[in-house]
């Protein structure tokens, strides 16, 4: 299998990796802080912001009456102001942008503005929201079959209630922004965002500014998932407003508490299901509902929304299923994307479902999730129909390779024999559609520039943030041009030069922009194929390009890859090419909820084993065992490393990780020493991952499926691993589904009579 | 003047003693390996090296330099991410995190090098048992560490071919650290006896010791205060342990109680305790007094010394000394029973007879580099099957660290069994307040102060006490 470090390692490791605060910066910088509402929902009284614009040092504070274009950052609805006018409805929602000589001075500033506000309402909870009324967008509904008419034929109906939390995200950059005038009105943002052309879009339109004026660049993000897909504009375009007026750069970066604070999270879910079976333990019919707690704008809720729809049956074949999302609008700072957006969610309510009907027929989940996996040919509740399907082969594959009966033989001994502590096990078999779930998104352009010495330098619209898409896209150049690594570069990712992009999200940027780059290296390679046939004097068929040499019929000729370009210039051959890919297939009709919306999907299955402590309620994970379907991976090294990240993110979200509101809707986990993410300790004891053996799939860039959400899923092993620990100490304990699984939680359940 | 070695050169700057290391860094020398993750010692992406002179060798230790105060490095090496890197090679450990596909986004990664070259750099009497234990105050949200944990596998292997006869210079051979390490413990000596002006209380400066809990609450007001340094005032350093009695110093850190010897020796399990507070940067850092006086009523070092039946000895500014039982010390919420013009010298315990036990249980959500739901240490003799005395401290059950005296009463004389223990449990619960907080719910913490004082008995006496029995 191919595998190649991330080209970044080197500077990486040295520290010598620049991100958007550590660019050198112009002496006459000016910075950046964000003033937010103190309450969650009321309205705007007064703002006073005489004592701080007195203050040594301010140059200027920025509000919604300095916008002259829209003040309006709305992606999907335009509902959301950049900053708050006459009410807020979120705690933390901006307010005003201070702008000083020194970030400290900044500071005392935001200290000085008093604001008076009088209180509207608070609502924190979605299903408060909906038993209101208040919902961002009407609700959506997917429908397979009659599940009205098949719960009457099924032997075992059982219904309940699921509640899954918000999940920070927890880059360890934060967001920010550098933005630089440039000459007649153009301003150029270094920004740490995933969607540039978000970005542009937005500040052009808060400007009242032609797009062309304003440049995005970006070089890396020190982590996104998600947080950075729309919820790093607003920083970029308060710092452009304020260059707009000043003609000064203008730099933000938002200290750990105020992004906390002022950012949205994981939407938390509170959903509802009826699951009907049969004898043979078939899912005949499902249904759910799930409550989206948007927070207090769209965002990109809908869209999250919509893909909890297609998730909501994982990698099963329910032939009669009803599932309706209601994105309901609370008084919390807009929920946004994150790794999976929406999909596990979910996830977790079909799983709990499964769990729920096992635990009252007394049998292990596993049985009904077996019996139930999706086949080729069988149709997803939005009319995909399902092709090179790997749920059962990685399902049975994971049995088979970790010796599933083992485990659970030593896993069954083991809490026969030890009072203190036990054991659990779970399988959690994932199926993930790839592809932006808006059709129109799925596009990417790449410019590849060949320059005169034979050195490459390729430009696409992919932002690098961890992920390592760039060393693929790198990739991507060498292996059709055939030449070495050193000589290809990745450029930064920058609007100028590849326009109109989508954001790095949907697990599609390597697969979109990775095509977009073999199209373009595709038609150079076929311009230099024809000059080198022509020095050589031989037929183009039979020449090709490997390790920087021109070979004919696979024998070395004397033309090395220099000699071959000098002579393309010298012909005035086009060494530069820009390339567009759009996926085709797929294509999704909302109004009949419709259609084949993804390229393809991904599977896997991963066996999770935990042991709890129960005179404590802590736990711990000894094992997660994972058969993944990578199709062909392009690099192995760094898929494998794509796989544990989002497991443990996964397990994080599904274990420790509590996003904490109080009832007036302020955030209580706002700290890292209040909000805790997985540390070495608390990672699986060990993590297996088997590629599992296929084909590939065409859809996928080089046949390397997308790899970045999936595997996040296989964290929800996790809960049901340590739910069946409890169950094996507490006979007593009654399946609640209400993630975390936090050890207050366990230790509840422990004991709970 | 603050002097010291930055990396590899000589530094004498005129910056403020509060403006935090991490700023002088980044802003002042404008190296910028070192990242701002948190600003409150919780992600480590901020970590360094501090090199000290001892015994004419220098031991470094990891900290996070977002909550260090600069005027601390006076008379160290500082190294950052920029100070361990080779002109043109990968050290050792860059290159096991580079094999290991252990970097992602690359934001934590220099944090990850410089604790993990922290971990090579540790000589023969260290007790971190693992490349893991080193980091275990840094946070990475990409690779789910097994990568990481990997590339630490490759350096301890490394590791067990160290010549321990002159261990810098195999690390340079080795291609650990730059040639530049073998000149540093002669440098420091030439520091140490040009450093004359060690700066003297002023009334109005705020004292700090490392600045652990101070910085995270107040670093921007720190930065353009006058803060005087405890650090400096060697008077409140040391561990003594003379005539059964162990006196520790008001500024000796969590590690310093890792590494004595002898009290390693009082305390059988002390590695296992100690390793639940914080991280291994922050235990390198956080002091003693620092912990007492911040008050929290889940102080883990308070908890660990209430059971001990400490004393306390206090100091004023005219060198008077009084004492009082550690127990009385906190008296209210983040109220305790020192004025303005004193401060805390040292605390003593006597030493653990044959007779007596000791233990300590800490939950939180995340078992380590977290802050406890419910701690609780218990010291505890038996004679002939009966209790003779014990000590039990317990935090986030009131709004001091509390000890509980009750309970402890009501044990002495009775046999140990799960009885008794079921019994005084009923007693611990009548004396215990506990609140909801963002670290559980009251009936939460009722439950988990019960279950971690069964724990300290099913640990201690595991023969007489049954979890089984006092579930009944």
């Amino acid at each position: 299998m191919k595998t190649m470090q991330n080209i970044d390692s080197f500077t990486h490791v040295r520290g010598e990796s620049l991100f958007v605060d550590d660019i050198s910066i112009r002496q006459d910088t000016l910075f950046g802080l964000v003033f937010d509402s103190p309450k969650a929902h009321g309205i705007i009284k007064n703002v006073d912001y005489s004592k701080a614009e007195k203050l040594e040092g301010v140059v200027k504070i920025f509000t919604f009456k300095d916008v002259p274009g829209e003040n309006q950052i709305g992606g999907i609805l335009p509902d959301e102001p950049l900053w708050a006018e006459k009410e807020v409805h979120f705690w933390g929602q901006p307010i005003a942008f201070i702008v000083a000589e020194t970030e400290s001075i900044a500071k005392k500033a935001r200290q000085l503005i008093e604001i008076e506000i009088e209180e509207l309402p608070v609502i924190t909870t979605a299903k408060e929201a909906k038993s209101k009324g208040s919902f961002i967008n009407a609700p959506r509904t997917f429908n397979l079959g009659d599940t009205k008419e098949a719960f009457d034929n099924c032997d075992y109906i059982f219904e309940g209630e699921t509640f899954s939390n918000g999940q920070e995200h927890l880059y360890l950059e934060t967001q920010g922004c550098y933005a630089i005038p440039q000459e007649n009105g153009s301003i150029k943002l270094i920004s740490s965002t995933q969607g540039p052309t978000a970005v542009q879009k937005i500040t052009a339109r808060v400007l009242g500014v032609a797009m062309h004026k304003i440049e995005v660049d970006v070089i890396r993000l020190g982590g996104g998932f998600g947080g950075k897909e729309d919820q790093a504009t607003p920083w970029a375009v308060m710092t452009a407003v304020a260059v707009q007026h000043l003609n000064r750069p203008v730099k933000y970066i938002l200290n750990r508490h105020d992004d906390l604070r002022m950012t949205g999270k994981r939407h938390p879910y509170s959903s509802f299901f009826k699951i009907g079976l049969n004898k043979e333990l078939k899912i005949v019919a499902f249904e759910a509902e799930f409550l989206q707690n948007a927070g207090a704008a769209a965002d990109l809720s809908p869209a999250i929304a919509e893909r909890t729809l297609f998730h909501a049956t994982n990698s099963y074949f329910v032939p009669n299923v009803k599932t309706s999302v209601y994105s309901c609008k609370t008084n919390l700072p807009p929920n946004t994307a994150f790794r999976g957006f929406g999909g596990p969610q979910g996830m977790f309510v079909i799983e709990s479902a499964i769990a729920a009907a096992a635990d009252n027929l007394g049998i292990d989940r596993k049985y009904i999730q077996e019996v139930n996996l999706l086949d080729e040919n069988d149709e997803f509740s939005y009319g995909q129909i399902a092709t090179q399907v790997e749920a059962r082969n990685t399902w049975f594959s994971a049995k088979e390779k970790f010796e599933l009966e083992k485990i659970e033989k030593e896993v069954a001994s083991f809490n026969k024999t030890n009072e203190h502590f036990k054991k659990g096990v779970s399988l959690m078999p994932i199926a993930f559609g790839i592809s932006f779930t808006n059709t129109a998104m799925n596009h990417a352009r790449a410019l590849v520039h060949i320059y005169q010495d034979g050195s490459v330098g390729v430009s696409t619209g992919a932002v690098e943030m961890g992920q390592s898409v760039n060393t693929k896209m790198l990739q991507v150049a060498q292996e059709i041009l055939g030449i070495s690594a050193g000589k290809v570069k990745l450029e930064t990712t920058n609007t100028t030069r590849v326009a109109n992009t989508s954001p790095s999200a949907a697990s599609s940027t390597a697969d979109l922009n990775g095509k977009a780059v073999k199209l373009a290296c595709e038609k150079l390679l076929e311009r230099l194929v024809n000059v080198a046939a022509n020095i050589l004097q031989e037929e183009e068929s039979v020449i090709s390009i490997c390790n920087d040499l021109i070979y004919v019929a696979d024998k070395k000729s004397s033309l090395s890859w220099e000699e071959l370009i000098s002579q393309a210039m010298l012909e005035r051959v086009a060494l530069s090419e820009n390339a567009h890919y759009a996926t085709p297939v797929i294509h999704f009709d909302k109004t009949i909820e419709k259609g084949h919306p993804f390229a393809y999907h991904v599977y896997g299955t991963a066996i999770t084993i935990t042991t709890v402590d129960c005179i404590r309620g802590v736990y711990e994970i000894d094992a997660v065992k994972i058969v993944h379907d990578f199709g062909k991976s392009m690099n192995i090294g760094i898929d494998l490393g794509q796989v544990e990240g989002a497991l443990a993110q996964g397990i994080g979200w599904m274990t420790m990780e509590e996003i904490s509101y109080d009832s007036n809707g302020r955030l209580l986990s706002n700290a890292l020493s209040t909000y805790k993410v997985p540390d070495i300790f608390s990672a699986p004891k060990t993590i297996d991952t088997i590629p599992l053996e296929t084909a590939g799939n065409g859809m996928a860039i080089l046949k390397s499926k997308a790899v970045g959400e999936p595997p996040l899923m296989y964290g929800i092993g996790t809960y049901f691993a340590i739910q069946n620990a409890v169950k094996s100490f507490n006979k007593d304990y009654k399946l609640k589904f209400h993630a975390p699984f936090t050890p207050e939680k366990v230790l509840m359940a422990l004991y709970e009579k | 003047m603050i002097e010291f070695i930055f990396n590899n050169k000589e530094i004498k700057t005129a910056v403020p003693a509060g403006v935090t290391l991490l700023d002088f860094i980044r802003e002042d020398q404008r190296l910028k390996g070192t990242k701002i993750g948190c600003r409150e010692g919780d992600c480590g992406a901020c970590t360094v090296l501090i090199g000290s002179l001892k015994n004419g060798q220098v031991s470094y230790q990891s900290i996070t330099s977002c909550i260090a105060p600069l005027g601390n490095v006076r008379g160290k090496h500082v190294v950052t991410i920029e100070g361990i890197n080779l002109p043109k090679e990968l050290t050792v450990v860059q290159q096991a995190m580079t094999n290991n596909y252990a970097t992602q986004c690359g934001f934590c990664t220099p944090g990850f090098v410089v604790s993990m070259t922290g971990y090579a750099l540790e000589d023969k009497a260290s007790t971190l048992n693992s490349c893991n234990d080193a980091i275990s105050g840094n946070i990475c949200r990409c690779t789910g560490y097994k990568s990481i944990e990997k590339a630490g596998f490759e350096i301890e292997e490394k590791l067990t071919e160290k010549d321990d006869s002159d261990h810098i210079k195999w690390l340079i051979d080795q291609g650990f650290v730059p040639n530049y390490f073998e000149s540093i413990p002669e440098r420091l000596k030439t520091l140490a006896s040009s450093i004359t002006d060690v700066p003297k209380n002023n009334e109005k400066s705020v004292l700090v010791a490392n600045g652990t809990d101070l910085y995270v609450r107040h670093a921007d007001t720190l930065a353009e205060q006058k803060i005087h340094l405890v650090t400096h005032n060697s008077d409140l350093n040391g561990i003594d342990i003379s005539n059964s009695i162990c006196t520790i110093g008001a500024n000796t850190t969590v590690t310093d109680l890792i590494e004595h010897k002898e009290f390693r020796s009082v305390f059988p399990k002390l590695d296992d305790f100690l390793k639940l507070v914080s991280s291994e940067q922050i235990r390198n850092m956080g002091t003693l007094a620092g912990n007492f006086v911040n008050a929290s009523p889940i102080g883990d070092m308070s908890i660990f010394f209430l059971a001990l039946n400490s004393v306390l000895t206090i100091q004023n500014d005219q060198g008077t000394e009084r004492t009082i039982p550690f127990q009385d010390f906190h008296q209210d919420y983040k109220k305790y029973d020192l004025q303005q013009n004193e401060i805390v010298r040292s605390i003593s315990f006597n030493i653990l007879k044959n007779s007596e036990k000791y233990n300590f249980e800490k939950v939180c959500k995340r078992t380590h580099l977290d802050i406890a739901s419910v701690n609780t240490a218990i010291r505890i003799s038996v004679e002939n099957t009966h209790i003779k005395s014990a000590y039990i401290g317990m935090g986030g059950v009131a709004a001091i660290p509390k000890c509980l005296s009750k309970t402890s009463t009501y044990l002495i004389g009775k046999k140990v069994n799960s009885q008794t223990v079921k019994e005084a449990a009923v007693i611990l619960q009548s004396e215990i307040s506990p609140i909801s907080d963002v670290r559980g719910t009251a009936d939460y913490k009722r439950l988990l102060a019960q279950q971690l004082f069964y724990a300290h008995f099913i640990a201690l006496f595991p023969l007489n006490v049954k979890l089984q029995n006092m579930m009944t």
